[in-house]
């Protein structure tokens, strides 16, 4: 289908700047935008009848990451080694 | 009367056709059927944290180990690079991870058995529910049918009910023909009677004065002879009689 209407998984390499182009960045588009991704997931892998540890796993997971990120620069000064 | 008028003459409040939503609502089709049933297993998740479709992505180049031979690539890279670094927060995730993993793995049979159980507990609740709503709104249309049936025989009930009316009107037709009747015969017995009284009324009357004359036209000189000669018949009466012992 045309650029605008294609969901991010299918949107090839190339195109990426161009869909980014299309997309709404106003406060109501960024908020809908994370309702939908946020729905997506929850209807994936949550909201089933026999869900399993996947679920909370994958979002404590990528707390997890995100929280190193953040606290990156002070952990970078226990480093075992000054050269790698 | 007044009040109301100048009410209604008002422009009408801003609330009306404006509702305050942040998406808009009904758009789609209105689903007049139930909801979809929710998916049985949720989406494939191999290890608990890497979905299946990224094993899928990559197995057409580089067959199935190459998920795995990138994962390790990577984490000896961000070793090496120190990148991740190792200090006591590591030491506390991996003893974390492995109690999690741990009771995960005992424990999550009998957790997921007791949710199902739960579960469907609420469903058959919620059909059970279903079943009874069901089964009265049919023995309600059993019912409105044999209100149905029952109304057919009104037409034998308004007969009965007219020939009751029939019968009262009978009734008292007839009672009102004996009421004349009677009183009718009473005038007449009256008349009857009248005439009966009048005519022994007379006959009293004209008897007595009969007697009344006769007695008074005996003079005394008759009634001398007539004793005189009741007492000659005596005796010649006596003298047969005395004869004929």
């Amino acid at each position: 289908g045309p650029l605008s209407e294609r969901r991010l998984m299918d949107v090839r390499l190339g195109e990426l700047p161009m869909w980014l182009a299309t997309r709404d960045f106003s406060p109501q588009g960024l908020l809908g935008a994370v309702q939908k991704a946020w729905s997506s997931y929850h209807d994936k892998y949550i909201n089933v009848k026999r869900g399993g540890p996947a679920g909370i796993s994958m979002l404590l997971a990528g707390y997890c990451l995100l929280s190193y990120g953040w606290s990156y620069q002070h952990i970078k000064c226990h480093r075992w080694r000054k050269y790698h | 009367p007044a009040a109301p008028a100048a009410l209604r003459s008002l422009p009408p409040p801003v609330a009306v056709g404006v509702l305050h939503a942040t998406r808009p609502l009904h758009t789609t089709q209105q689903h007049l059927a139930p909801l979809p049933p929710l998916p049985e297993k949720g989406g494939e998740v191999r290890h608990g944290l890497i979905p299946e479709e990224f094993f899928q992505f990559l197995y057409p180049k580089t067959g199935v180990t190459g998920p795995y031979m990138l994962g390790t690539g990577l984490l000896l890279y961000f070793l090496s690079k120190e990148i991740y670094v190792v200090n006591h927060e590591t030491v506390a995730a991996a003893c974390i991870l492995s109690v999690i993993i741990y009771g995960v793995k005992k424990y999550g049979a009998s957790v997921a058995a007791f949710a199902d159980k739960l579960n469907e507990e609420k469903v058959a609740n919620a059909l059970a529910m279903k079943n009874a709503a069901i089964k009265d709104l049919e023995t309600a249309i059993e019912e409105e049918k044999k209100e149905q049936w029952r109304l057919e025989g009104r037409s034998y009930l308004f007969d009965a009910k007219r020939n009751n009316i029939a019968m009262l009107l009978e009734t008292n037709y007839r009672e009102r023909l004996m009421m004349v009747y009677n009183e009718v015969k009473k005038r007449l017995d009256y008349q009857v009677a009248m005439q009966a009284l009048r005519r022994q009324k007379e006959q009293d009357h004209m008897i007595h004065w009969v007697e009344k004359n006769v007695v008074q036209s005996i003079t005394p000189q008759q009634q001398k002879e007539s004793i005189a000669k009741c007492i000659l018949d005596l005796k010649a009466l006596s003298k047969s009689a005395q004869a004929a012992v």
